[in-house]
């Protein structure tokens, strides 16, 4: 490769620091771009993919029938569930006959691929939460129902039978 | 009388040696603070109210670190390298005039822990000095990229120094002194000496640089090429202390450069300010002056830092003797000449 050689200028090397340190002078006074971000956070897109969330429907009622459709669709084998079938006395809690007893999703294995949601047929499952939290154990990132499923709405709008 | 000097030379040491231990921490913390402000980040400000007790953090993470020390390592000089570097970077403050002599109930105590008439030559000997803590480090870690390290430290130290005492022997042919103290009272006022040797100071700053491995001459520890340089095998506090020797490094060369040329302690209207005040106020504010000088000098630093890339070793080294040392030796002919006709005709 053919190298021009530099002229009395550039041999200098000053004129060119100081054109630089202008510049990075500069960039002091702009505005940061830092997002703090436990405190605050990015604004995120709206077909962005965070952490699952179980839903629940207008009755307040788990809407999961457990068929397992989210696990068999699920590249990375994330999701395990356990069935089980209502009892009388339990329809204001499961609006299908059948329920996940038990439903866990390993984040460290899932890639928020969105294909369980999917694959729902019944839309109980939703990747729209947050982003999933930092944790010190692996076992602590098997979420269960009782991080996944989406808060009961108000006690008067569930449904008395 | 006796005892009397000895407490008061020892209350200044104590004072001086930590004020620079406390300069030293904080400037890890303004490095990376001015680094995150020239990136349009903000640097750390986790630590207490705006990262405030960021320093405190990383010396507990330094000594808490596991201390490794190579299995065929020199385990003496393993250990003796560091702690020259941190030695010399230390003693160097001992010559700076901090301030004006203060008249505290008729006795004078002056802001300066020794005004021997060599001063200038005593600091040149110690900033010498600092580089064998370097290469002793280097060379004990028995690791080829620390080796790689040293030798660059050495041959740049050399190469460096010649021109900053060519330099030094322009500036000492306006001050006729050695004395750092009478190099800061020639300065009285605004009459510094940057107005006499520009272009010395230029090559004075440049070489500063080197000296203190700096980045755009910081060959010696360059990640890209040598892993951590001299400090590769080091580990814990012994490699916080190679990282505070390099930070007090650069607060003494600030101390230095502002003393020789910027006037050390003096500022324009310091006779005004000192009548106004009184005798114990006036040198506290022409101390503030010079640590305002050193501070400017340490963010200067931090700037060419975070701007200017390393430069490659032959540019280095071009730079060192094809550039630096003629024009060195033409400003010594210069002031030389400039001298001896106004010495005769004026």
């Amino acid at each position: 490769m053919d190298q021009k050689p530099m002229n009395f200028w550039e041999r200098m090397y000053f004129p060119a620091i100081f054109q630089g340190m202008a510049i990075t002078f500069k960039h002091m006074f702009k505005k940061k771009e830092t997002i703090f971000y436990p405190e605050v956070e990015r604004e995120f897109s709206e077909n962005w993919r965070g952490l699952h969330s179980l839903k629940r429907d207008e009755l307040g009622r788990e809407r999961c029938t457990a068929c397992g459709l989210c696990a068999l669709s699920c590249p990375a084998e994330a999701i395990t569930m356990i069935a089980s079938e209502r009892q009388k006395g339990e329809e204001h809690l499961y609006r299908e006959e059948k329920y996940a007893a038990v439903y866990e999703i390993n984040m460290l294995r899932c890639i928020f691929c969105g294909l369980c949601e999917e694959a729902c047929p019944k839309e109980a499952i939703y990747l729209d939460g947050p982003i999933v939290p930092a944790d010190y154990l692996r076992k602590d990132f098997i979420y269960g129902k009782d991080k996944l499923l989406e808060d009961p709405i108000a006690s008067d709008l569930t449904l008395n039978i | 009388m006796e005892l009397a000097f000895v407490l008061e030379k020892f209350i200044l040491i104590t004072v001086i040696f930590l004020v620079s231990l406390g300069v030293a921490a904080y400037s890890t913390l303004a490095e990376r603070k001015i680094a995150g402000y020239l990136q349009d980040r903000v640097g750390p400000n986790r630590a207490g109210p705006g990262g405030m007790f960021q320093p405190l953090a990383d010396g507990l993470k330094m000594f808490m670190k596991e201390e490794i020390i190579p299995t065929d390592s020199n385990k003496f000089l393993f250990i003796a390298g560091p702690s020259l570097a941190l030695l010399t970077a230390c003693i160097g403050s001992a010559v700076i005039p901090w301030g004006p002599n203060i008249i505290l109930g008729g006795k004078t105590i002056a802001l300066q822990v020794a005004d021997i008439n060599v001063g200038v030559l005593y600091i040149f000997g110690v900033v010498s000095l600092g580089v064998y803590g370097l290469m002793i480090g280097g060379w004990a870690s028995n690791n080829k990229f620390s080796l790689m390290g040293a030798v660059r430290a050495a041959s740049q130290s050399i190469s460096y120094e010649i021109p900053m005492g060519l330099s030094l022997i322009a500036l000492l042919l306006v001050t006729n002194t050695l004395s750092l103290k009478e190099i800061v009272e020639q300065q009285h006022g605004g009459n510094w000496n940057i107005i006499y040797q520009p272009l010395g100071f230029i090559i004075f700053l440049v070489c500063s640089f080197a000296e203190t491995n700096r980045t755009p001459f910081d060959l010696p520890e360059c990640e890209t090429e040598l892993v951590g340089g001299y400090h590769t095998e080091y580990s814990g506090f012994k490699m916080g202390a190679f990282m505070f020797a390099e930070y007090l490094n650069m607060f003494v060369a600030s101390a230095v450069m502002s003393t020789l040329y910027f006037g050390g302690y003096n500022y324009p209207g310091i006779d005004w300010v000192s009548n106004l005040v009184g005798p114990i106020i006036g040198p506290l504010i022409a101390m503030a002056v010079l640590f305002a000088k050193i501070f400017a000098f340490i963010f200067f630093f931090m700037w060419v830092r975070w701007t200017v890339p390393r430069f490659r070793y032959d540019q280095l080294m071009n730079l060192g003797w094809k550039v630096l040392i003629p024009l060195a030796i033409a400003n010594i002919v210069i002031s030389g000449i400039v001298i001896t006709v106004y010495d005769k005709f004026f």
